[in-house]
């Protein structure tokens, strides 16, 4: 390994009290396609945004070399003039501007402030044939698919003479066509002596071009897996990336599961913005009294989507498919209806969509369920200070007084804030998102007791996660979803990681 | 779980409240301020009975349609059209009124129906498409500025009957005669008192019941005797001249009941959470929409009202009646406290704003200050005003 391109080593980056990476390597041979894997959260996109400066040198210990020479990269421009080019998952292009003006955005080919319009397409479709799409210049990026616009982002790095491209999920929401033609584009520029980093959770399309795989958990590079010589050893990647021990942090219980109480049949959602092409497809799928079920499933996968779609269409068009509780069908047409109905939803967004953040505890707990508090429209305010204060007390929410804004409490007690508002609408069916991002143990295990509280009562917990120990240690049973649909189902008897990996690699629907 | 809760002893405190208040202290003290420099340097004309009596008859409909623009603004819009609103009603009334011979009763309903499909017939368009509120009032305020021309044919219509007049323009009857001092106005006064402190003294209560920090005694005291003296006083400086304008009485009822539905009620909760984070207050279940539709009807209504009070006063409605009161009325919600990204705002808060632009305006007419300079000062007051909210806001 002499000819390195790229050199990271002892990486560590801390935000505040939290590790983000405890200890990274990673080498990058010059002309290679190099495959970073790792669960969400493991470090991946906070190694990347040091390698490309975004978090500027001096912010994390470690070193990089690029190019034989150690290097400081104080802000994105750093690393761009070195030729390290990222290209994220969220696609970076003006949709109202047409291709050759993202293409050379902020470089515009121009001559004292006038650009040369027909040299500047010229030149934008050089780089389009370069990467093989072969539309006009001047079509607008807003009228281009998602691969092609995946294609126009490359041809802007070509642009720009890339040496190191860096793909963050590139095919996590293309289709299979566009995926194979992108993979194909990238064994094309390794052929030119361009070398790259993907970052994918598709073993398949990895194992069709890496050379070789580092594997990252919870911020330690664990493995590095040479493939050059054959085919990848895919389950030693997927043991690498899950390989944690289950420790003692979730709170026991005796499931005690009664007859079915929440049940959705043939349930298909059409993208707001993507008409005609069903989002989340024919799902069915049952929870008992008592019961806490898990659905599992990569980012992006429509978890959070058939939630939202179940709860009052808040996401979604042309929503079909049948919702029933204890055998009733449920009219689900409206958020209030499906509140009055004993469905409750605490978002995964909880600052963006979960809470009033200029309101104290109390307002905020008591907003989906205001009318209760009413009599002829008028709130009782002493009954609501009397519930913000019950559920400050029972939820253990550390805040000085029921009025304190609650954009100044910490994530933890944030979350229990939008917990305590949805236990409040007193609702049968609790439909938990991503629970525990970002908050720290101790507030997750006051978390996961609530959930045994609630099912403890003949209720039903459904938990979205993409912490897949979370969903072992707290659920009964396990949905896997994967591309809006569910590709596996595991009492937790027989649920491991593993499995679960697998079953969202091999991408097989369930009936 | 090593962390431990203190428990919550309900003992008085003095700083919190201050602090939670402390907008409201602050805009409070910026009008006295400006009240005490006005007074000054009019030689003690701005507190002259009769200027007082003219600063709250002046003033009136701008405190009324602030009440509406406020909930509007908390709910995260704009209304551009209440200055064209307050014409076209003011036309209609002098049409149906001088033209037709209706009564003022008849016409006074029909207009108040009339600003309310108004604010329908934009909120509409804002609630339920998603078109931009600035852009679908300011197209409002185009097409009834042209209709109250339309409907007044370009004249002045007026005069308008007595009764009408005396509703909008009129005073508190006497019956205790007393020609020097207006008893009724000052009983009037004390009983409003009374209702404040026995009001404040129950949300006291409330607070302490419910296990928190209720405001220190020291303060509740000084407070309610600084709003007493300021009321009392008010009225007696008015008792020595006609009495309370029967508009001061309208604006202060429609003050209570704006407080009350923006603080006590179901409706102004919604208005805050959908200004305060949409997806929450969707997420909650909350028609959000259709919260956004009657903060426009509301609208609508007030700005008619507003519109009565205006062609009362001048006894005729103009083709030009209302027009750039839009800006006043913003100004004053601004100037108040309310965010421009929506969820904060306080009617109390509100009405300060509208009285400290009310206030540079008549003090400086007195003062003969010429228009150009009086509009620079009040732009350069909304900036300022608008200015201490971003600072303190970037700060914490």
């Amino acid at each position: 390994m002499s000819n390195l391109l790229l050199d990271m080593r002892g990486i560590q980056k801390t935000f505040g009290p939290v590790k983000a990476l405890t200890n990274v390597n990673l080498q990058v041979g010059n002309g290679e396609i190099h495959a970073i894997c790792g669960e969400n959260g493991a470090g991946k996109s906070t190694l990347m945004k040091i390698l490309s400066g975004v978090y500027p040198a001096g912010s994390y210990q470690g070193s990089i070399h690029f190019d034989g020479q150690e290097r400081n990269f104080q802000n994105l421009r750093d690393s761009e003039a070195l030729g390290i080019c990222i290209i994220h998952q969220e696609l970076a292009l003006v949709p109202m501007l047409s291709i050759t003006e993202n293409l050379f955005l902020g470089h515009e080919i121009a001559n004292r402030g006038i650009i040369d319009w027909s040299l500047a397409h010229d030149r934008a479709k050089e780089l389009l044939d370069k990467v093989g799409l072969l539309v006009s210049p001047q079509t607008l990026v807003s009228q281009l698919g998602m691969g092609q616009q995946q294609l126009v982002e490359i041809a802007k790095a070509l642009g720009k003479e890339v040496r190191l491209l860096i793909l963050d999920e590139p095919t996590a929401s293309l289709n299979e066509k566009d995926s194979e033609r992108l993979l194909e584009l990238m064994l094309e520029l390794k052929s030119r002596d361009i070398t790259s980093i993907i970052i994918s959770h598709k073993l398949n399309e990895i194992s069709k071009v890496a050379d070789e795989v580092t594997v990252i958990r919870d911020g330690i590079t664990v493995d590095v897996i040479d493939c050059r010589a054959g085919s990848l050893d895919e389950s030693r990647v997927v043991r690498a990336m899950v390989g944690r021990e289950l420790a003692d942090r979730y709170p026991s219980r005796e499931p005690e599961l009664g007859e079915t109480l929440f049940e959705v049949e043939s349930w298909s959602v059409e993208h707001p913005e993507r008409p005609g092409q069903d989002f989340i497809r024919n799902i069915s799928f049952h929870a008992k009294r008592g019961e806490v079920v898990g659905i599992a499933g990569l980012m992006g996968s429509g978890r959070t989507e058939l939630a939202m779609s179940l709860f009052g269409g808040a996401f979604g068009k042309n929503i079909r498919g049948k919702a029933s509780l204890a055998g009733k069908e449920l009219d689900l047409r409206t958020v209030r209806k499906a509140i009055d109905s004993g469905l409750a939803y605490a978002t995964e967004d909880r600052k963006g969509a979960g809470l009033v953040l200029g309101d104290g505890i109390g307002r905020n707990v008591s907003l989906a369920s205001l009318k209760t508090l009413a009599k002829r429209w008028i709130i009782n305010e002493s009954e609501e200070v009397g519930v913000g204060d019950g559920y400050r007390r029972t939820l253990r929410i550390r805040s000085p007084d029921l009025r304190q804004p609650v954009e100044r409490l910490s994530g933890g007690n944030q979350q229990k804030v939008v917990l305590a508002k949805w236990l409040f609408s007193d609702p049968q069916v609790l439909i938990l998102d991503e629970p525990t991002r970002g908050i720290d143990v101790g507030a997750k295990y006051e978390i996961y007791a609530v959930v045994n509280d609630v099912v403890a009562q003949g209720k039903c917990v459904v938990i979205i996660s993409s912490e897949m120990p979370e969903l072992l240690g707290t659920c009964d049973r396990i949905y896997v979803m994967n591309e809006g649909r569910f590709v596996g189902e595991f009492p937790i008897a027989q649920a491991s990681q593993e499995r679960i990996m697998h079953a969202i690699m091999k991408n097989e629907v369930i009936q | 779980m090593s962390e431990v809760i203190t428990p919550v002893t309900p003992k008085a405190s003095v700083l919190p409240a201050i602090k939670r208040g402390a907008r409201e202290y602050g805009l409070l003290g910026s009008l006295l301020v400006i009240v005490v420099f006005f007074q000054i340097f009019t030689n003690g004309a701005l507190l002259q009975p009769l200027n007082l009596t003219n600063l709250i008859l002046q003033n009136s409909y701008i405190v009324v349609m602030a009440l509406g623009m406020l909930m509007v603004i908390v709910c995260g819009h704009i209304d551009l059209s209440v200055g064209s609103i307050v014409g076209v009603i003011g036309s209609i009334a002098a049409v149906l009124m001088v033209q037709y011979r209706f009564d003022f009763v008849t016409v006074s309903l029909i207009c108040l129906v009339a600003g309310g499909l108004i604010g329908a017939a934009q909120g509409y368009w804002v609630a339920f498409w998603g078109m931009p509120s600035f852009i679908v009032t300011l197209g409002g305020m185009l097409i009834f500025r042209g209709a109250t021309i339309a409907i007044s044919q370009g004249q002045s219509i007026g005069p308008f009957p007595d009764s009408f007049v005396a509703l909008s323009a009129g005073f508190l009857p006497d019956p205790f005669g007393g020609q020097a001092l207006r008893v009724t106005s000052i009983l009037l006064g004390l009983f409003v008192v009374a209702c404040f402190v026995v009001v404040e003294w129950r949300a006291r209560r409330r607070v302490a019941k419910a296990g928190a920090t209720p405001v220190a005694m020291s303060l509740f005291m000084l407070k309610n005797g600084v709003v007493a003296a300021l009321i009392i006083g008010f009225c007696y400086l008015l008792a020595t001249y006609r009495g309370l304008p029967a508009v001061l009485v309208i604006m202060c009822l429609l003050i209570g009941v704006y407080t009350f539905i923006m603080n006590r009620t179901v409706i102004g909760r919604w208005i805050y959470a959908v200004g305060g984070n949409l997806k929450a207050a969707k997420l909650s279940g909350i028609n959000t929409a259709r919260v956004t539709f009657l903060t426009f009807v509301n609208m609508g209504v007030l700005a008619a009202v507003a519109g009565l009070i205006f062609v009362a006063r001048l006894n005729s409605a103009t083709p030009r009646a209302g027009s750039g009161f839009e800006l006043d009325v913003i100004a004053a919600v601004f100037i108040g406290g309310a965010s421009a990204s929506g969820g904060v705002g306080k009617v109390i808060g509100v009405v300060i704003g509208a009285f400290i632009m009310g206030v540079l305006n008549n003090g400086m007419s007195i003062m003969g200050i010429g228009v150009d300079y009086q509009q620079m000062i009040k732009g350069a007051v909304l900036l300022a005003a608008v200015f201490v909210d971003v600072y303190q806001k970037n700060r914490a």
